[in-house]
């Protein structure tokens, strides 16, 4: 069956997914569901997404053989360097793609969410690039331990305003973002930050993304022959980075594709960011998909030394991915992400984001074969994670 | 008849009243029913508390995590409830999230209201469509009205969909907006009242959001057949005693 892992009329991946917005939302979304496909095939669309993404973000972004992590897992293993893109992460990927769609839909207001600020210093910088308005929640907590991304969406031109409600973290600046966008329905468009919310945004989110599995086929097929690599290997927070690697895979079942969260102090620790063992179905942030809860059905906090992966649910497009087990789900400790992107650091001379760092503790967790050809998808770079490396290795 | 058809049949200028089950304190639930009931209220919802409830303003937010923090759950409201109607008769609906319904099981939860004696549910981020092709058979079964919202953006089409649908009455949401209270009524909300006025549908309106005294009742009473109060009440038990609550009722109309 063709397509079977990607998102149907109704956004519905499996029995994951859908739209479960208050009334007050449903005529944005539904404008959204209906123009979005549309805008995006658009010829001046293209031309202008693509243009951006060479010229701004500095695509393709190249993917790299790395010589002495190979030797030392015995096997072969590319990174995807998202991490060089403007701003460092692979987020702005999807902020440019979305700000184009508010553009073209008139809209001239933008609200974003964000966890350690790398959304929100992607959301703030096309807001800068276009001259729209830019208005940032993050949770209160957050803010006062990513201060320079802080200041970063600040320098550019964004209002940060700190998310105060229940526990003051990314899934309350999710809800205060969702709140802004119910009492301005008409004016703002709402730029969500990864592949979750109501349909169409995990779709719309997985589409721009998509862009790195794009490029990893052309890359692959030039440097080794054969467009398709053995493993595909990401972290997942809400999953967006992961879906882009993933995505032009998916149907490919013998492309292994590894997912990996975060297991903060252990899986049985109770602080934890592992949803797909720890998490249930329900519904989080207008999608039916995995998230940690209650037995009472109350949204729970995960934890991880990760900001970005600090999200108590999971894309529906991956918790179908789990549940039909096209992707492997394994999990990193804080400890074991440290140390292997301390790793990274001495072996190819490249301080990985945190989050990715998650992603490349998965290489000592697999049984490689020495001609295994394997893409770790370095979503980040680690530079807004310093702070958080200098105490921990007490550098 | 399901108490909420009676009550439409029968009265204008309904007052409805929103509280969240387990604020101020975890045991106030039926004693704050049995005074709005003996105050003159007409009909009540029930919030269920949850941890991330998008729709909501600030003072609802803030009265569900309290009542979580007080150790409310689903199963203690169920039990709160299990002799309300030995002495209360006005028509009680639940107001809750679709997550803790989910996890308690729909059917069990309409099962459970069905016992206790609930005539109906709100369920702000259950979508109309998804209502209609999966759950509605279940709800007839144990007889719960479902209430649906439209606001100043649905178009008229929707409405008119919603409208053919809905068994109680159409929950009209006042402005684009969280519940939250507002002191008066812009001309915008006094052309939206007008217009729904004018459409003629077939289930009652009843218009929430933003109401808050005499007045916002007044305007909201004179278009449509009743009006709801929530964060007005929530802040009013934040200061007052549950005994005092007529004096709240009074005030209004
Ligand atoms: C570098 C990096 N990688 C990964 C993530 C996790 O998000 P996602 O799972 O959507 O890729 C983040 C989020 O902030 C990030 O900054």
């Amino acid at each position: 069956m063709k397509n079977s892992y990607q998102a149907d009329k109704n956004g519905y991946y499996g029995e994951f997914g859908g739209a479960f917005v208050p009334e007050m939302l449903y005529p944005n979304i539904e404008k959204l569901k209906q123009e979005y496909i549309k805008i995006m095939q658009e010829v001046s669309f293209q031309k202008e997404f693509q243009q951006l993404l060479k010229d701004y973000v500095g695509r393709p972004s190249p993917l790299y053989y790395a010589k002495r992590l190979s030797e030392k897992y015995k096997t072969k293993i590319y990174l995807k360097r998202e991490d060089l893109n403007h701003t460092g992460a692979h987020k702005i990927n999807n902020t440019i793609g979305q700000i184009l769609i508010a553009k073209r839909l008139g809209k001239k207001r933008i609200i974003a969410e964000t966890g350690a600020g790398q959304h929100g210093v992607a959301t703030a910088t096309v807001c800068a690039l276009t001259g729209i308005e830019c208005i940032v929640y993050m949770g209160e907590i957050d803010i006062a331990r990513q201060a320079p991304n802080v200041a970063r969406m600040k320098m550019l031109g964004a209002t940060v305003i700190p998310a105060t409600s229940g526990s003051k973290t990314l899934k309350d600046a999710t809800n205060e973002a969702i709140r802004d966008w119910i009492n301005k329905p008409e004016d703002t468009f709402y730029i969500i930050g990864s592949v979750v919310g109501p349909h169409p945004y995990p779709d719309m989110v997985a589409r721009f993304q998509s862009v790195i599995s794009e490029e990893m086929k052309r890359q692959l097929k030039e440097k080794v022959g054969t467009e398709n690599p053995n493993y595909i290997i990401a972290c997942v927070g809400g999953g967006s980075n992961a879906a882009g690697a993933f995505f032009h895979y998916l149907e490919n079942e013998k492309v292994k594709l590894i997912a990996v969260e975060a297991a903060g102090k252990g899986i049985n620790s109770g602080e934890s960011a592992a949803t797909s063992l720890l998490g249930k179905e329900g519904v989080i942030h207008g999608s039916r998909t995995l998230l940690m809860q209650t037995n009472d059905g109350q949204i729970t906090e995960p934890y991880s030394i990760s900001a970005g992966l600090d999200y108590p649910g999971v894309g529906p497009q991956h918790a179908h991915l789990f549940k039909s087990g096209r992707a492997k789900f394994l999990n990193a400790t804080d400890e074991e992400a440290m140390q292997a992107g301390l790793e990274l650091c001495k072996l190819e001379g490249i301080i990985p984001a945190i989050e990715s760092a998650h992603a490349l503790a998965a290489l000592d967790k697999i049984e490689f074969k020495k001609d295994d050809i394997v893409v770790v998808n370095l979503s980040g770079r680690g530079d807004k994670d310093l702070d958080t490396y200098i105490s921990y290795f007490n550098y | 008849m399901n108490r909420i058809n009676q009550k439409l049949q029968k009265n204008d200028k309904l007052l409805s009243i929103y509280f969240t089950a387990g604020y101020p304190n975890l045991n106030d639930t039926s004693s704050i029913i049995k005074n709005l009931e003996s105050s003159g209220v007409d009909m009540i919802e029930i919030g269920l508390p949850f941890s991330d409830p998008l729709a909501d303003g600030p003072t609802i937010q803030q009265s569900s995590s309290q009542a979580l923090k007080n150790g409310m759950t689903t199963e203690i409201l169920f039990s709160q409830l299990k002799n309300i109607r030995k002495n209360v008769n006005i028509p009680l609906l639940i107001m809750g999230y679709f997550n803790p319904i989910m996890q308690y099981g729909v059917e069990d939860f309409c099962i459970k209201c069905a016992e206790v004696g609930i005539d109906g549910l709100i369920i702000p981020d259950l979508p109309v469509d998804v209502y209609h092709k999966k759950y509605q058979e279940i709800f007839k079964k144990y007889s719960l009205v479902n209430v649906f919202l439209i606001t100043p953006q649905t178009s008229e089409e929707r409405i008119r969909f919603i409208d053919s649908i809905s068994q109680g009455f159409i929950y009209m949401v006042s402005s684009a907006s969280t519940t939250g209270a507002q002191n008066s009524f812009g001309e915008s909300q006094k052309n939206y009242f007008e217009k729904i006025a004018k459409m003629n549908l077939r289930s009652p309106q009843i218009i929430g959001f933003g109401i808050s005294n005499k007045e916002t009742f007044k305007l909201a009473t004179q278009y449509a057949k009743g009006a709801i109060i929530g964060s007005a009440f929530v802040k009013f038990l934040n200061k007052n005693s549950v005994g005092n609550i007529k004096n709240f009722i009074n005030s209004i109309c």
